[in-house]
């Protein structure tokens, strides 16, 4: 039995070596101060989509990421650790997109790849730090949804077996065919790039990034497998409507920078009467909702 | 989220050097390769990339991984259970990471499974793994011996066990017994051959790194009632055929991760490799200098980690209202730490170049007839070769204990305590002057190329070329050293007294040395200003060595030779 895996990755600043330009001043995030990496948890998705295609030889790992086209170095990056293929979904539409207009992007382009087994996400990613887009990708699908996994244990008879970390330990659930995975941090970090893939891969590129370049074009012309898609909306078939800031409810008013600290502490029961108390506190005082 | 290759950006330089064009040049064969596999260089520019990213790689998990389980390895350590050896979690884990990213058989051909990198580049990452953890790069560079299995086995065998090793199975080399360790024509393990033609091994091993490894290279007795080198063959053994157990591994002082086994071999079914009798005289000599490069390469990764480890803690520790590395008494040290490093390292990759041009031309022998210049030209790399490994390897090992002997008086107190890493450093560098070959051994395999000039001849044609006007200085001191080294040589063997000579020899092998380094500090920071400090450090450092050899040859006289006799 072969797999299809499709990862979703996204290139991201490097939050964790914030300098002091790392904001600009109207509190946006100054992307040019930040170097772009694999976001760290899409990385532990990898890691679980090529263990399943150890497990699961003939599998094919596609790596599927929005951006500019630069970050097709994050399907570069991918090929190097053993992913066959890649897409970066690029274009204009798609600026400013929030969580919905993002889920929405990917899951018209996861219908263009089509016949898919699994889509693997990390839990999230490190510079909106929402976790909403997995799960959202998956509700637009129709699919089931396993949230912060740590282990992809088997995916035989069309059911998977997902260990995941919850509060209180690890929780081992069974899901359907096709879904959609989160994977969680503590899940196993990614193998290093192989050495054999990173010199068939490094000229790997969409073709954008070589339209000016005749020698890469000729070599990407003689070994297809270099060239890595680059789509737009149109041809994935998007509605523009539901794409970018036009289909983006999320509207940034301010940003502030807040640090936490904890005030009082309250213990509360653990019984349905007590959560939902204190679930109708947080809406009342606005914490929540 | 360190990275042992990028943060080190004297690797690269070194990798940049200009005979790198001929290399790379000779060993992909006009880049044919790229026309069967996807993952060979195009040209030289991209092979050189490839090389550099590759680097890349093992610098990051060097950094990432095998650094960080160091210290849990060098206390947990392998263990033996049911005559099997079982490697410590990290040491697991970083064999797991190196197969991963296809680092095993690195020099091996692409048809083979290999990456088909030259020397170079292999010795590069092996100075990288070994500042990471030397005691891993023992385990990690016994992939070496994939090189002897490759140059003196039949074709059926290298396509069996080079596939393999390329896959990321281990290898170790079976040679030292309880009475054959330096002497290893007393080898004793006997391997007797059946009426179908096969053969089996019977007897025992003793100091074996890596003893439980996938498939063995065994030094044997094929010859029956012959008493030396003659009479011993290579042969291959298999773990998976079985008959070779593990009896004990040695609690020892360093590198602790690396598992030394005593091995017991009990009709163990093994393969001839190559042909009968030239174990010894041929392929393990072949064996030995290229693991000579590979301990050369260890020493000068551990003095990289001892240098910084120093650097950090003198900028770091406060006394008397500053930090250490403002007296000048702990900045001398580090000047001649680093200076020390920078010398062995050049000498480390000017012997790994020379070994990669007349192995490949060998290589290439094996396909075509060489022309007549093209085997003059091999037959001078090889010579080359011969008289800087065991340069590369006594010095440079000489050079690591003697820096982090350093590295823990910078340290004070606190490096006598085992929460320094310094600690472990000392005690891993330890065996690089004693393993595969003494330092007295390797003054033994130079010498000759001292009385026959081989130094001497290298020195007189380094300090032709032109020197900017900034390193005119140096450059004169190198002159008055190699005239130095050139009398000294000159004085002993004027004497025609063999063991007058002997006893000089360890002297007149470190002055060609430090005048050689000097050297090749010398061309490296002529292409490179990194180097300009180092060079000056060592050329002063080097020139009163040679002076105090210098003196204490002229001031000797041959009767005196008996208050050194026993």
């Amino acid at each position: 039995m072969s797999l299809n895996i499709i990862v979703l990755a996204k290139q991201v600043p490097d939050t964790r070596n914030v300098g002091k330009d790392a904001m600009k001043e109207d509190g946006t995030v100054n992307r040019a101060a930040l170097p772009a990496i694999f976001n760290p948890e899409d990385l532990n998705a990898l890691e679980q989509a090529l263990r399943l295609k150890d497990m699961y030889p003939g599998s094919k790992v596609t790596i599927l990421t929005m951006g500019p086209a630069r970050a097709a170095e994050i399907i570069r990056e991918g090929l190097y650790r053993g992913a066959d293929d890649g897409v970066v979904l690029s274009d204009r539409a798609f600026a400013g997109s929030d969580t919905l207009a993002t889920s929405y992007a990917l899951s018209a382009a996861i219908k263009k790849l089509g016949n898919y087994d699994i889509i693997i996400g990390g839990r999230q990613a490190i510079d909106g730090d929402t976790a909403q887009v997995g799960p959202q990708v998956a509700e637009k699908l129709g699919l089931p949804t396993v949230t912060y996994a740590e282990e992809i244990v088997d995916a035989d008879n069309g059911k998977v077996t997902v260990k995941r970390r919850i509060e209180s330990g690890v929780e081992t659930v069974k899901a359907p065919l096709p879904l959609v995975v989160t994977v969680n941090g503590s899940a196993a970090p990614c193998r290093p790039r192989n050495a054999k893939c990173l010199q068939k891969y490094k000229y790997a590129a969409v073709p954008s990034e070589v339209a000016t370049d005749d020698k890469k074009k000729e070599l990407i012309e003689k070994r297809p497998y270099l060239n890595i898609g680059e789509w737009n909306a149109a041809y994935v078939d998007a509605d523009l409507a539901q794409c970018g800031l036009a289909g983006s409810p999320t509207k940034v008013k301010s940003i502030e920078n807040v640090v936490f600290t904890a005030k009082e502490a309250r213990k509360i029961e653990n019984t349905d009467e007590a959560v939902e108390d204190l679930i109708k506190e947080l809406i009342a005082n606005h914490t929540i909702g | 989220m360190a990275n042992f290759y990028t943060d080190n950006p004297n690797l690269k330089s070194h990798l940049q050097h200009p005979l790198m064009k001929k290399i790379v040049e000779l060993k992909e064969r006009n880049f044919a390769d790229a026309e069967k596999y996807d993952y060979a260089p195009l040209d030289f520019e991209d092979a050189m990339d490839s090389y550099d990213k590759v680097l890349e790689v093992v610098g990051e998990i060097c950094g990432d991984v095998i650094a960080e389980n160091a210290e849990d390895v060098d206390h947990t350590g392998p263990r033996v259970e049911n005559n099997r050896v079982i490697y410590a979690e990290g040491t697991k884990k970083n064999l797991e990471a190196c197969r991963k990213a296809g680092l095993m058989g690195m020099s091996m051909p692409r048809r083979l499974g290999g990456l088909n990198f030259p020397i170079t580049p292999y010795i590069m990452a092996a100075d990288i793994v070994s500042r990471a953890d030397a005691g891993f790069e023992n385990l990690w560079g016994l992939q070496d011996c994939a090189e002897t299995i490759y140059e003196f086995a039949d074709e059926d065998q290298k396509e069996r066990y080079i596939k393999r090793v390329c896959e990321g199975e281990t290898m170790s080399m079976d040679l030292t017994e309880p009475d054959a360790g330096s002497d290893l024509q007393s080898v004793m393990l006997k391997a007797t051959q059946k009426e179908d033609g096969s053969w089996v091994l019977n007897g025992v091993k003793r100091f074996i790194t890596n003893g439980d490894s996938d498939i063995h290279l065994v030094l044997a007795r094929s010859e029956e009632g012959t008493k030396d080198g003659r009479g011993l063959s290579m042969f291959i053994y298999d773990k998976r055929n079985g008959g070779v157990n593990v009896r004990r591994i040695e609690n020892k002082m360093g590198i602790k991760g690396s598992p030394t086994c005593e091995l017991v071999y009990k009709d163990a079914p093994a393969e001839l490799c190559g042909s009968r009798k030239l174990g010894l005289i041929k392929y393990v000599m072949a064996l030995m200098n290229g693991a000579r490069l590979g301990i050369a390469a260890q020493s000068v990764g551990i003095s990289e980690a001892a240098y910084r480890e120093a650097l950090d803690y003198a900028k770091d520790r406060k006394q008397f209202g500053k930090a250490i590395i403002e007296f000048p008494a702990v900045a001398e040290i580090l000047s001649v730490m680093k200076a020390k490093l920078d010398a062995s390292r050049a000498l480390l990759y000017a012997c790994a170049r020379f070994v990669d041009i007349y192995k490949i031309y060998d290589d290439i022998a094996k396909e075509r007839p060489l022309t007549k210049e093209e085997k003059l030209e091999a037959k001078a790399y090889s010579k080359l070769a011969d008289a800087f490994t065991p340069l590369a390897k006594g010095m440079g090992s000489e050079f690591c204990n003697q820096n982090t002997y350093d590295c823990i008086q910078i340290h004070g107190g606190s490096g006598f305590m085992k929460d320094y890493r310094c600690e472990r450093l000392y005690r891993d560098a330890r065996i690089t002057s004693i393993y595969e070959g003494t330092t007295q051994l390797q003054v033994v395999a130079a010498i000759r190329h001292v009385t026959t000039g081989t130094y001497l001849n290298f020195i007189k044609e380094a300090l032709n070329a032109e020197v900017s006007e900034k390193h005119a200085g140096a450059k004169k001191l190198l002159d008055e050293m190699a005239e130095q080294y050139e009398a000294a040589v000159a004085n002993v063997l004027e004497v025609k007294d063999q063991a007058y000579t002997d006893f000089m020899a360890r002297r007149l092998v470190e002055m060609a040395g430090h005048t050689v380094m000097g050297c090749l500090l010398l061309e490296e920071a002529e292409r490179n200003e990194a180097f300009d400090k180092s060079l000056e450090v060592y050329v002063k450092y080097g020139q009163a060595e040679c002076t105090k050899h210098a003196d204490f040859i002229s001031n000797f006289k041959l009767e005196e030779l008996a208050a050194y006799t026993y």
